[in-house]
């Protein structure tokens, strides 16, 4: 059942508890090197406060703001391509690489292409591409999606990495020594760079005052490869941009300190004009960012800057492991985007979180998550996609708890079965009772302890 | 202050833990208010609400409306529990579940800012820890949050500090969701287990003898896994610290 789908897999993820309890340790590390570097700046609220205000107003005027910014990247001599969704998408950058006759090329890290499953579509086409990107590089060796936005490979153990670059890069075997392990990576990286002709980047912030874009990394390798290559492709969401030059002042100064813990990253990458004899384009692809704007309870979703603040907060994220959750975008942005490209598909990622609401509060564009969590929920159940057993157990709880003399009948009757036959409520078929005991049940209610000890008394009579 | 309390208690207070409730109760009385539990409630809805069905919450919803549409304040000894009032009462009689929206309190920010209590005669000489309840926490802001950049404050810190002898002990992670989460408890077993079984072995590591809150529903989980474990720990809710009853 496709409710089921994110319980199942966590499950599976939970089958080895050493080895959650190192995922949970590393991202938890993360988040408190986040926290360290939100308090090294006073004004840290008053910049989520500012970063949210700026996105809010960008979403209003996205139309203005995106004619702008095609006018001015034009005017800079950059190729613009606008793509409905993941298949238009895909297919112009296929068509770009036609109309070059090339079959090879480097990509550094985007999610945007993720989503848009880029790389299994090129892989049809027969074009081969190198994920540049260290962590995404593994897990493109490895054959598996990233499981994380920002640290693709969290979920692999530095020997595992030694492993798979022993087989896939000749590394020695046994040495999971990361100097070494980066060294071999970034020589055979350096092989595609000089050979390879075009080069795909994400982009994290568009400027539509001045058609520029800036590419964040802490590698250099979306500057390698845009540098090296005669054509640069930049791929981005439509809801990435920003008015002004000067916004990123806000935007910089909170994305990597809310991602890594880092005050920046290390190359923050402005692309304005391609170099003589470079060919640059940009396509802006919307893949459902419109229908998610114009629904008035999910459009602040697309504030979201990718910086998986949210994914290393959540209690549930690093005890599931971003596998778990199906998507390109994991985590509990994932799950308040995902339902709206394919709510039958995503169904379960909605309930996937205890509502904690401590994704919200990390949130630099401060988007409420965890609201919108609870508001997909709703909207899942009233679309009907819930199971059959669920949706019966939920109607019945409802009727007993709407009806006060059923209720206290069936809490008297329940406490009584526990009593006298815990056996009938403390087994297996019962998910609360694999992993803890059940609550002692308690032979009077307070109702009841109230009505002989207090009204009885005279203290209340209501 | 004479003013009167409707008492709501949470359904599975009500039919799990009623001495939590007759804590509650006596505590309130002895600040001098008049208490009243309309014993025809049952519950407020955020289990339907919190699994996609709060369309049915209608009959919930219209018999809380009737039960305390009356009171100068609703008090309850559960954070969630009045969070999902506050930000999800509605009622055939809008204006008056609006009205209930603002004056339903969960009980330390009742103690603290409306009854503003300076001293309680409570012993309770153990080392406790404080488990954080996410909705009390992060909803009601009952006390200050880690991610935030903000000055600490704490109501139910507070109201612990006034208890003769009781330690509260530090913890590695202070505010970190239990995993309770209403159905996820069950829908999501797996994780619900983990996260609670790190919050307890977080409090064991710190040498709590007891883990207290503000929320019954997290303390039940983390009960049923403190008794799996065979532990010694016990839980008890911040209102039976407060108000020990023998």
């Amino acid at each position: 059942m496709k409710e089921l789908a994110h319980a199942a897999l966590s499950a599976r993820f939970n089958e080895d508890e050493p080895r959650v309890d190192w995922h949970d340790e590393t991202l938890w590390w993360v988040r408190q090197k986040r926290d360290k570097m939100a308090r090294s700046i006073p004004e840290w609220e008053e910049l989520r406060e500012g970063a949210s205000q700026v996105k809010e107003h960008v979403l209003s005027h996205l139309s203005e703001y995106l004619e702008m910014f095609e006018e001015e990247a034009i005017k800079n001599g950059v190729r613009v391509h606008w793509a409905a969704d993941a298949a238009e998408h895909n297919a112009i950058v296929a068509g770009i690489l036609k109309g070059h006759g090339i079959d090879r090329m480097v990509k550094s890290k985007s999610m945007l292409t993720e989503e848009c499953h880029l790389n299994d579509y090129l892989k049809e086409q027969g074009v081969d591409v190198v994920d540049s990107d260290l962590g995404e590089r593994i897990v493109q060796l490895a054959g598996e999606p990233p499981s994380h936005i920002v640290l693709p490979c969290i979920h692999w153990k530095k020997e595992e990495i030694g492993e798979l670059f022993h087989k896939h890069l000749g590394t020695p075997k046994g040495n999971a020594d990361p100097q070494l392990l980066t060294h071999a990576a970034r020589l055979s990286l350096r092989k595609e760079f000089l050979t390879r002709k075009v080069a795909i980047t994400g982009v994290n912030f568009a400027v539509a005052e001045t058609g520029e874009f800036v590419v964040c990394t802490n590698e250099g390798n979306a500057d390698m490869g845009a540098h090296l290559a005669d054509v640069h492709i930049a791929c981005m969401g439509i809801e990435k941009l920003i008015p002004e030059r000067v916004h990123l002042g806000i935007f910089l100064r909170l994305l990597t300190r809310s991602a890594t813990g880092q005050p920046i990253t290390t190359y923050s990458s402005h692309f304005r004009r391609p170099r003589k004899g470079q060919e640059m384009h940009i396509v802006l692809v919307d893949n459902g960012r419109s229908t998610q704007l114009g629904k008035a309870d999910f459009r602040s979703s697309l504030k979201c800057i990718r910086c998986a603040a949210c994914m290393n907060t959540c209690p549930v994220y690093r005890r599931s492991g971003g596998h778990s959750y199906h998507t390109a975008i994991a985590g509990p942005i994932g799950s308040i985007l995902a339902p709206n490209l394919d709510m039958e598909k995503f169904a379960d990622l909605p309930f996937a979180s205890t509502l904690c609401g401590s994704c919200s509060n990390v949130c630099p564009v401060k988007i409420d998550i965890h609201v919108q969590l609870y508001k997909w929920r709703q909207v899942i159940v009233q679309k009907g996609y819930v199971g059959a057993a669920k949706k019966i157990g939920i109607e019945t709880m409802n009727y007993t708890l709407s009806h006060p003399w059923f209720y206290r009948m069936a809490g008297k009757a329940g406490r009584w079965v526990m009593r006298v036959m815990p056996f009938a409520v403390s087994n297996k078929l019962n998910p609360w009772y694999r992993q803890r005991e059940m609550p002692r049940a308690a032979k009077t209610s307070f109702t009841d302890w109230y009505k002989a000890n207090k009204q009885a008394a005279g203290d209340n009579k209501r | 202050m004479n003013k009167t309390v409707g008492l709501f208690i949470p359904c599975y207070i009500d039919q799990f833990y009623p001495k939590v409730a007759i804590a509650t109760l006596q505590l309130l009385e002895k600040q001098g208010l008049t208490v009243v539990y309309p014993t025809n409630q049952t519950c407020c809805g955020q289990p339907m609400a919190n699994s996609g069905f709060e369309h049915l919450t209608g009959g919930c919803n219209e018999l809380f409306v009737e039960n305390f549409a009356d009171f100068d304040y609703i008090v309850c000894p559960s954070g969630s529990c009045t969070l999902h009032i506050k930000e999800h009462l509605h009622s055939r009689e809008e204006q008056e579940a609006k009205d209930i929206r603002k004056r339903v309190y969960e009980l330390t920010e009742f103690l603290t800012d409306i009854v503003k209590i300076e001293r309680l005669e409570a012993s309770f000489p153990h080392r406790v820890g404080m488990h954080q309840s996410c909705h009390g926490q992060r909803g009601l802001h009952l006390s200050q949050m880690t991610e935030l950049v903000a000055p600490p404050f704490s109501k139910p810190g507070k109201l612990l500090s006034m208890v003769k002898g009781l330690e509260v002990v530090e913890l590695d992670r202070s505010d970190e969701c239990c995993g309770f989460g209403g159905t996820f408890c069950v829908a999501e077993e797996a994780v619900s287990v983990k996260m609670g079984k790190d919050r307890v072995t977080d409090h064991l590591k710190h040498g709590a003898e007891f883990i207290t809150g503000v929320d019954m529903s997290c303390l039940m989980h983390l009960e049923g896994i403190l008794r799996r474990q065979k532990s010694a720990v016990q839980i008890k809710h911040i209102a039976e610290i407060l108000n020990p009853v023998g």
